[in-house]
Parts: structure tokens; C-alpha cells; sequence
């Protein structure tokens, strides 16, 4: 078992890989017919409802989820925690896929998809007060500087690989990479910081429309501090199943004392939460506002359990209560960035949105197609850490 | 075929010279038929006018044109003669009567007492009320004194055209006369109002008639009209209603709505504020017969408020307490939630929970705590 | 592990401060000034008779085609794609009101402030246009839009956003809106803003027994170009206008973007720190790569 990242190897076309190249077809059909007939007839969208779950999830909730590389960057990094590192690698991985993906989402979400092209070039049209203006740039910019800051992976094994052009190119490259890196690296933690705080202000602007529980002007902030802690949670659910998956090396103490970390992050943000209601003298709200109380209560009781589980050194010794809660965290940030983006969001009488049965069916595609390419490249690349070689992959 | 004798049938010498039964019973259910009674009214009518049991009426004129009288001449099913001869018993009217003068008022007299209670009273024409009513005076006695006694004496009162009902263009501003209707001078009698300027004939008919058949008075509005003829606004029926609906408006007289038969809302009409029939029932079976048919914008004759007082061309409020269905609510509903969708995203959603779950316990299986780095 | 979980808290209770301490701010600044060529619309719903008039000759003016629900031949259930005006019936009891909806044209808009590319635009006499050239169909107007009026051609492969422009086509050939020309009894006028504004509020002073006593537009959600007045015993909610307040839609998040990343020094700033750490750490010998 080294600490080099290797590739875990094994058969790529499993059962399991059988299926999930089914339900990417599926979205893949689905998606065309989007782009033939319009949106209207595929999804459930409105013009009450002018997002849906692919902004709501595969957005907003999937480039959350894809913060495990900006929640690591952060530790490794800045609070210079190299014990982490091995985790850097698979996290900056799935914040590639997530990123990506999203923005194959926007694309298939965007009405107009043949002008998305003006959006980083041409500057003079820019209206910097739109905070989706930040978002959008921000997020084509990371798609980028993550998948620089992958390239290492893939230089190491062209590099090692059979002579030819990959190898040249990925000698002459691997310096300049290695070299530039650490600015990359810096961007990759700026951009996250500008875009996930900015995702909450882009709701700023609903205004009569968003639930005054959720609707403040701290938005941008519960969205930061929110997919920090669902970055670490992506990290120990990662880590935890592929260490299983691919019989990797166990590292649940590792993962424990990132639990901490993530606790440390939702009492946080459940104390912002009500300190900035009770401030602006909302808080009677959460016991009146019928059933988006529920759903308020409910965050808040998905941020604080696993809070609690976390704050204990004991209790998050123990690897399933460590996936238990890291799953909750994931969950708690989801469910807060959901409902943001479409529980809380009500756009008057009348007006009503339930994604329709196309419209999951190209979420889950994208998922599909998600979990398709980790396991191609954590099978042939060296991503993950720990990994006996060639072991056989499930 | 058996042919009415002149004795049973006093009144049936008129222009054709004698009709026979079958003729008869048709003119009376014609007659039902256009006042919207029923055929077996007709029968009935026809009944009761061979037992010579026919209303007397009375009818005077005030201060008014006569217009309503000659528009009522003018119908043809029945035709006036055919009216005045076989189915009422007409005993006194100023523009049909032969006679004159010290006669005429015998003639009046003698119907009122012989029908005492019994008669119908038709007045048509306003009147006057103001320096003791003496603007108009018959035999020398005032419009108000005549009203006074023959309205005492009527078994029903029926006011004809909108100077009879409220006064009409003689109280038109500033009313020089006080001009007022037949209800101000009878305080408390049920007066059934038929206005229209001329009102039409086919709403005193059926009024006439149901009187003289059923002994009854139609039902009637808070402002005494029969609502068989007053109960809907001319703009329900209009014929140029779908013009209105599509928003089509002729600007100005002669311009291309208006050849083009647009609704006349915008140059004035007052359909929309007005009761009346006009739009079902015209005048003198003419089909079109009637101001919206010939182009002009309904003046709100059979209303109070509008005619005579309302500006000729300015528009109404349109205060119908029924708009028709097809206005959108302010909140629209639409499509619910589709149960399949429903199903799938519980599926998955439960799936993965339920997934989420099972690792998590399998993880935690025969795991010992372990100590963090 | 403590000692960062503190200085973690501890930057975030101070961006948390920073971003408190702005909205504040913002509550200073009010209505907007009318721009001095602006014009607008004055609906009057106690004039308003629901004939319609207006949705039908939207359509001509605009080109937009028929949209048929039932088996009427042109009868929008709301503002879509294929309709830019509307008449709509409340009905309460024996309380009845037609509602005209169309976009209000606001003096601070919020699809202005959502849209990325400035494919929506304040342009000349103050009205807010739509320009497809620059939109790449993200909705984020219709998310803003407190009336929901943008609205999508959601069953179109190559859709627009479709709103109403005043007829801008019209102003621009000296023309008026076609829902204004057509108007039998001017429930709808269109004027200069300022005028339509004085007339509103001379009305509701003249007749107060008949008005609801407020002009709504005049300072809503900052202050609007088409103005609403109502009877008296139907207020503008029951007509689906929101309560907003005084507050411009877009003022609060310009504020917090503003307040994050006036003149870039922020995020520069963020950098550059960030940077620098990563430098002393590797000095250290802490992290890799």
C-alpha cells in the first residue's frame, strides 16, 4: 500500500456499469428530445417555475456537491493539513465530474443555448450587478482550473505510458503544470468562494417571491459555509466507498477528524442561520409559516444531528456513524439549497412545479454519466491513494 | 267549417270582413306566441274574446309624441285592428277613437264605470306636476286629475313609454312642466311600466294580454317593468356582441366599423346599461328594426338614468353582475402534479436514502472505533 | 484542529458582519427618479369595462399569434409567450374588477438587474426592452421579475422571452400603444409618466368615495411607469399586485454584490492572500504539489 496515487484497475464494464450506461441513454434521449421540441413539453417548467430541478439540482445542489476539491484545497492547503492530501486527489476529481456536469445541465437548461458562447468574450455586455453573471463566469472558469488541476493525473500516466505524442506532450507539459499549479490551485479556491456565496445572492433578487425564512441578505454567506461542509461531506462518502469499492486502504481516522472540521462548520451555520432571523426578528416565522415551517425544521434538524454526531471524537470513530452523519451533511446542504432554489420559492397563487418524469430522467443521466467516468478514470488513472494494484473492483 | 256568427263575435267586422274560427284561434296564438305566452294561451284567448269576455281598456295621452301608439300600430301579429277589434275591447283611446269632443269623454265614462275595477288604464305621455299641473289639461281637467280618477278606478295600470314611466323628454333638464311619471301621481297602486322611446308594442301586448287571459300582471323589477321583456341588459343578446368581445369599436359614424357593423359601444351605446328586449324583439317585424340594427347606439330609453339625461355619446360603465366565464382570474390555476412523477422521484429518492442507509449500517458492522490521526 | 475551527469561525462571523452591516445601508436610498423622457400607462379598473379591446389589438400591433385554451378562439389564461397584455376578472361576492396586466415597466427593474448580458434594458423614454441577440434564455428575468411578466416560449426548440415593450415600435413612429389607442372608454391612457402620475393622484383626491386611496406604482418595488388605480373596495392585491415596498428590487442584491466586490478588491485581495499562504506552507514543507 503506497501513498502514491494509483490506478485501482480492474474491468470497467461491470453490471453495475451496464445499468448505469442505460439510465445515461435514457437521459441522453431524453436531453434530444429537449432540444427538439423545446422545453415545454419535457420538463415541467412554467413561467412560474422558470427553474426546475436542473437548476435546482443539477446546479445548485450538484456543483455544492462538487466542493470536496474546494473544502480539501482549503484544509491541504491554507490551514497546510498535509495529512489530507490523499483525499485531495478523488475530491478534486468528483469537483471536476460535479462542475462539468452542471454545466452540461445549464447548456440543456438554457433556452437560448447558441448565445452561451458571448458570455465569457463578449465583456461589454456584461451587467455586473447580476449575480448569475458571477456565477456563470466563475463556473466555466473552474470547470477549467479543475480539470488543470487534474491534469497531473493524467500527465503521470501518459508520462509513464508508451512512447509517442501523449508521452511527449505530457513530459514537456508535466514542469509548466507543476510550475503553475499552485496559483491554479489558489484560483480553484477563489473561484468557489465568489461563486457558491454568489449562487446564494443570485436568490437575493426573488425577492416577494422567496420565503422570508430563507429569503436574507445573508444568503450568499449560508450558501458558503454550506457547501464547505458538503464538500467534506462528498469527501468522507467518497472516500469511504471507494476505499470499499476498490478495497483501498481504510482511512476513517482521517475522515474522523475532517467530521470535526464539518461540525465545527454546521454549528455555524445553524448559528447564523438564527442569529440573522431572530436579528430581523423572523424567527416567529418558523413556527407559522405552515409547511415550509416543516421544511425549515427539518434543515435545521439535518444540520444539527450530524453536527451533533460529529462533535463527539468517539462517536465519529466509528465509520458508520462517520458515513451516517457525512450523508446527513450532504443532505442537510442539499435540502437547504433546494428549497432556496424551489420549496421556499413561490411565485404567486395558481403556480405549481413537480419535475416531470423527462426532466429527472436527464438528471439521472447526468449522475449516470457522473459516476461513469469516476470509476473509468479512477480505474486507469491514479486518483485514489492506498489502492492495492489490480485488486478487483466490485 | 263552422263560421262565428256576427253576434257571437261583435267586434269581428273589421278590414277582411269576418274571419272564421280556425282564423281566429291563429291570430290569437300568434298573438300569445309574440308576447311569449303559451300556444294554449292563444286558445284560451280566443275562449274568452268569443264569450265577448275582452278587456275594456282605457288609454290616455298625455304630455307626450303619440309615438308609442304609432309604433304600436304598427305591428302586424297581431295587427292593430285585429287588436283593438277581437282580442281587447278598446273603449277609449284620443288617437283612435271616431268620436269627439263631449262624446268621446261620455265613452270614457261609461267604460270606467261599466268596468269599474276591471278595465285596464294605458297611459302614455308625462305628466305635468308643477304649478298644479296645468301644462296639459284634456276637457278641462288637468293630465294629473284625469290620471288621478281613471288609475282609481282601473283594474290594472299599465304606464307606456319612458314619459309615462318617469317622465321621459318632457322631464328632460330643466323640466320646465315637472314633468313625472304615471307612478309619482298614484302612490302605492302597482303601476307596470313599459318603457321605451316608443316602447315596444310587443311588451304591452303580452302585459294586455296575460291580463285579459289570466286575470294576472307579469312579474315585475324594482322599477315596475315586467321582467319578461326588462330582465336582461340589450348588450346580452346584442347581435354585435362578439364585435364588443373581440374589442372591435366603431370610432366614429361612418368610418370603417361602423360599415363594417361593429359594436357602437364606443360612440355611446348604452346597451350595456340598458333592460330591454330590443335586442330580441324589434320594432314593426322588421327584422333589424331597432337603433343598435340600423346603426345607431342604443340612448338607454327603457332606463331612467340614461335617456334624455345620460350624454348621447358617452359610454357606460358595464356593471353586469355576471361577466361571462371568459375572463381568465386574476390567479389562474393550472396542471397539477403528475402522480407518475410523483412515483419516480419517491423511488429514487427513497432508493438512495434507503441505500445510504444500508451502507452505512454494513459499514458500521464489526468496525471497532479507530483512533483519528 | 481546534485552533482552525476558531480562526474558521472566526473569518466567517466577520464576512457574516460585513455582509449584515450592508443591507442596511441600502434601506437609504428610495424610489428612483423617473428618467425625464419617460413615459408610461395609466389603468384606471374602475373605468375598465372588459371588452378586451387591448388584447386583441396587442396582438395585431405585436404579431403575436392567437392562443386557444376552450373552444374560444383567442382566450389567454395569463401572460405567455403568445401574449403580451391581458384582461383579467376578479370576482368576490357581487364585487367584481377587470385587471389589465402587462409589464409594468418599473423604474428600477429587477429583470434589468438579473439579466447577464444587458439583454434586457432601460432604453429611451424609460421602457424596458428585450434584446435576443444577448439572451441565452436563463429566466433569471422571470425568477426576478416581481409580476411575473418575462415569459418563455416554453414549446418552441428556439425560443424568445416575450414581454410587453409599450409598443416601443409604435412610440418610435410617433404612435401611442395599441392598447391605449383602442381603449373605448381610456381605462388605459398613455402619457408622459409624470403627468399620468399627477392625474392619478388628482383622481383619487377628486373622488376618494371611488378609489382605493393610493396610486399603485408610485413608489412600489421603487416605483413603476404604468400606474394602477382601484375601486375603492378592491385593493391591488386582490388584483395580484404584490406588496413590495419601497425598496427597488434589484437594491439589495446590488448592494451585497457591490459591498463583496467593489472595484475587484475583494476578490484580488482574496487571491493574493491565498496565494501567499500556499507559498509559506510549501516553504514549510507542509502540503504537496
Amino acid at each position: 500500500m503506497s501513498e502514491r496515487a494509483v490506478p485501482v484497475g480492474g474491468p470497467i464494464v461491470t453490471p453495475a456499469f451496464r445499468w448505469l450506461l442505460l439510465v445515461f441513454g435514457a437521459g441522453v434521449i431524453m436531453a434530444a428530445w429537449r432540444f427538439v421540441a423545446g422545453l415545454g413539453p419535457v420538463t415541467a417548467l412554467s413561467d412560474g417555475y422558470p427553474w426546475g430541478i436542473w437548476i435546482a439540482f443539477d446546479v445548485v445542489v450538484g456543483t455544492a456537491l462538487g466542493c470536496g476539491g474546494y473544502a480539501m484545497a482549503i484544509l491541504v492547503y491554507i490551514f497546510n493539513k498535509g495529512k489530507y492530501h490523499p483525499l485531495v486527489r478523488p475530491a478534486v476529481l468528483t469537483s471536476a465530474l460535479g462542475y462539468s456536469l452542471a454545466a452540461v445541465a445549464i447548456i440543456i437548461d438554457v433556452g437560448r443555448y447558441w448565445h452561451i458562447w458571448k458570455l465569457p468574450f463578449v465583456w461589454g455586455w456584461w451587467n455586473l450587478s447580476s449575480a448569475l453573471l458571477e456565477v456563470a463566469l466563475c463556473v466555466m472558469a473552474y470547470v477549467l482550473v479543475l480539470w488543470i488541476e487534474m491534469s497531473p493525473v493524467f500527465l503521470e500516466k501518459w508520462k509513464s505510458g508508451s512512447p509517442g505524442f501523449l508521452r511527449n506532450l505530457a513530459t514537456s507539459l508535466s514542469p509548466i503544470v507543476d510550475k503553475a499549479l499552485l496559483w491554479i490551485i489558489a484560483l480553484g479556491m477563489l473561484l468557489p468562494t465568489m461563486h457558491q456565496s454568489s449562487l446564494g445572492s443570485v436568490m437575493l433578487l426573488a425577492h416577494n417571491k422567496l420565503h422570508p425564512l430563507w429569503h436574507t441578505p445573508l444568503l450568499p454567506l449560508h450558501f458558503l459555509v454550506s457547501c464547505i461542509a458538503m464538500g467534506y461531506g462528498v469527501v468522507v462518502l467518497e472516500a469511504t466507498l471507494s476505499s470499499r469499492a476498490f478495497k483501498r486502504r481504510d482511512e476513517t481516522p482521517m475522515l474522523a477528524s475532517l467530521g470535526g472540521v464539518t461540525s465545527g462548520l454546521l454549528f455555524a451555520f445553524v448559528a447564523i442561520r438564527l442569529v440573522d432571523l431572530a436579528l430581523r426578528g423572523r424567527l416567529g416565522l418558523v413556527f407559522t409559516s405552515g409547511w415550509l415551517s416543516f421544511w425549515f425544521l427539518l434543515e435545521m434538524a439535518l444540520f444539527l444531528v450530524p453536527a451533533v454526531l460529529l462533535v463527539n471524537t468517539r462517536s465519529r470513530a466509528r465509520v458508520g456513524n462517520l458515513f451516517r452523519a457525512a450523508m446527513l451533511v450532504v443532505l442537510a446542504g442539499s435540502l437547504y439549497r433546494f428549497t432556496t432554489y424551489l420549496v421556499a420559492f413561490n411565485p404567486g397563487p395558481g403556480w405549481s412545479y413537480f419535475p416531470a418524469v423527462p426532466e429527472m430522467v436527464v438528471t439521472f443521466g447526468i449522475v449516470a454519466f457522473e459516476i461513469m467516468v469516476y470509476i473509468v478514470l479512477v480505474k486507469r488513472f491514479p486518483v485514489l491513494a492506498g489502492a492495492r494494484q489490480g485488486a478487483e473492483a466490485r | 267549417m263552422q263560421r262565428f256568427e256576427p253576434r257571437e263575435l261583435p267586434f269581428s267586422s273589421c278590414a277582411s270582413g269576418g274571419v272564421d274560427r280556425r282564423d281566429f284561434v291563429k291570430i290569437c296564438c300568434m298573438a300569445a306566441a309574440a308576447v311569449g305566452l303559451p300556444p294554449a294561451a292563444g286558445l284560451k284567448m280566443a275562449e274568452a274574446a268569443a264569450k265577448g269576455l275582452k278587456p275594456s281598456v282605457i288609454w290616455l295621452h298625455f304630455q307626450e309624441c303619440t309615438g308609442c301608439t304609432e309604433s304600436l300600430l304598427r305591428t302586424s301579429h297581431p295587427t292593430v285592428a285585429e287588436l283593438i277589434l277581437d282580442l281587447i275591447s278598446l273603449d277609449y283611446s284620443e288617437t283612435l277613437l271616431a268620436a269627439a269632443g263631449k262624446q268621446a269623454e261620455e265613452a270614457m265614462h261609461a267604460a270606467m264605470h261599466a268596468h269599474e275595477g276591471k278595465f285596464v288604464c294605458v297611459a302614455e305621455g308625462a305628466i305635468p306636476l308643477k304649478d298644479n299641473g296645468i301644462y296639459c289639461k284634456i276637457g278641462g281637467r288637468t293630465a294629473k286629475e284625469i290620471m288621478e280618477e281613471v288609475g282609481s278606478k282601473a283594474g290594472a295600470i299599465i304606464a307606456i313609454g319612458s314619459c309615462a314611466s318617469w317622465g321621459g323628454i318632457p322631464s328632460a333638464d330643466p323640466n320646465p312642466t315637472g314633468a313625472a311619471g304615471v307612478a309619482a301621481v298614484l302612490p302605492g297602486k302597482t303601476v307596470v311600466t313599459i318603457p321605451g322611446c316608443p316602447a315596444n308594442p310587443y311588451n304591452l301586448l303580452g302585459t294586455v294580454l296575460q291580463y285579459a287571459i289570466f286575470g294576472t300582471l307579469p312579474a315585475l323589477d324594482s322599477k315596475g317593468r315586467p321582467l319578461s321583456s326588462y330582465a336582461r341588459v340589450i348588450h346580452e343578446d346584442c347581435p354585435r356582441r362578439p364585435h364588443f368581445d373581440a374589442g372591435r369599436f366603431v370610432k366614429q359614424f361612418g368610418d370603417e366599423g361602423h360599415r363594417l357593423g361593429w359594436c357602437l359601444y364606443q360612440i355611446g351605446c348604452k346597451g350595456p346599461a340598458t333592460h330591454a328586449n330590443c335586442s330580441l324583439q324589434h320594432f314593426g317585424e322588421v327584422p333589424g328594426a331597432w337603433p343598435i340594427g340600423i346603426g345607431h347606439p342604443c340612448f338607454g330609453c327603457t332606463e331612467q338614468a340614461l335617456a334624455f339625461r345620460a350624454p348621447l355619446h358617452a359610454t357606460v360603465s358595464i356593471d353586469r353582475p355576471t361577466p361571462p366565464d371568459t375572463y381568465p382570474p386574476i390567479h389562474p390555476e393550472r396542471g397539477g402534479v403528475s402522480a407518475v412523477a410523483t412515483g419516480v422521484a419517491g423511488l429514487v429518492g427513497g432508493a438512495l436514502i434507503g441505500a445510504g442507509l444500508m451502507a452505512s449500517k454494513k459499514l458500521g458492522e464489526g468496525q471497532p472505533a479507530q483512533k483519528e490521526e | 484542529m481546534a485552533v482552525d475551527r476558531r480562526a474558521l469561525l472566526k473569518g466567517l462571523t466577520a464576512a457574516a458582519a460585513v455582509t449584515a452591516a450592508a443591507p442596511s445601508q441600502a434601506v437609504a436610498s428610495r424610489r428612483r427618479e423617473a428618467p425625464p423622457d419617460a413615459v408610461g400607462m395609466l389603468y384606471d379598473a374602475t373605468l375598465c369595462i372588459g371588452c378586451k379591446a387591448c388584447v386583441a389589438a396587442c396582438r395585431q400591433a405585436n404579431n403575436l399569434e392567437y392562443e386557444t385554451h376552450s373552444s374560444l378562439w383567442d382566450d389567454p389564461v395569463d401572460l405567455s409567450g403568445r401574449t403580451k397584455n391581458i384582461i383579467k376578472l376578479y370576482r368576490e361576492g357581487e364585487q367584481i374588477s377587470y385587471m389589465k396586466q402587462q409589464c409594468m415597466h418599473c423604474l428600477d427593474p429587477g429583470c434589468v438587474g438579473a439579466c447577464m448580458m444587458g439583454s434586457f434594458q432601460k432604453r429611451e423614454y424609460g421602457i424596458v426592452t428585450w434584446k435576443g441577440d444577448r439572451c441565452i434564455g436563463c429566466r433569471y428575468c422571470a425568477v426576478a421579475c416581481p409580476y411575473n411578466i418575462p415569459k418563455f416560449e416554453w414549446d418552441k426548440a428556439f425560443p424568445l422571452v416575450v414581454k410587453c415593450e409599450l409598443c416601443n415600435h409604435r412610440i418610435a413612429e410617433g404612435g401611442i400603444p395599441a392598447c391605449c389607442e383602442v381603449c373605448p372608454r381610456h381605462a388605459v391612457i398613455y402619457g408622459s409618466y409624470n403627468e399620468l402620475l399627477a392625474q392619478a393622484r388628482q383622481r383619487v383626491a377628486a373622488q376618494p368615495e371611488r378609489y382605493y386611496p393610493k396610486v399603485f406604482g408610485e413608489d412600489d418595488g421603487g416605483g413603476t411607469q404604468v400606474l394602477y388605480l382601484t375601486a375603492r373596495a378592491v385593493p391591488f392585491e386582490k388584483l395580484g399586485l404584490p406588496e413590495l415596498g419601497e425598496e427597488p428590487v434589484p437594491e439589495l442584491v446590488r448592494t451585497v454584490q457591490h459591498g463583496i466586490y467593489k472595484g475587484f478588491i475583494a476578490p484580488v485581495a482574496l487571491y493574493v492572500t491565498l496565494g501567499a499562504v500556499m507559498l509559506r506552507n510549501r516553504r514549510k514543507g507542509g502540503g504537496h504539489e
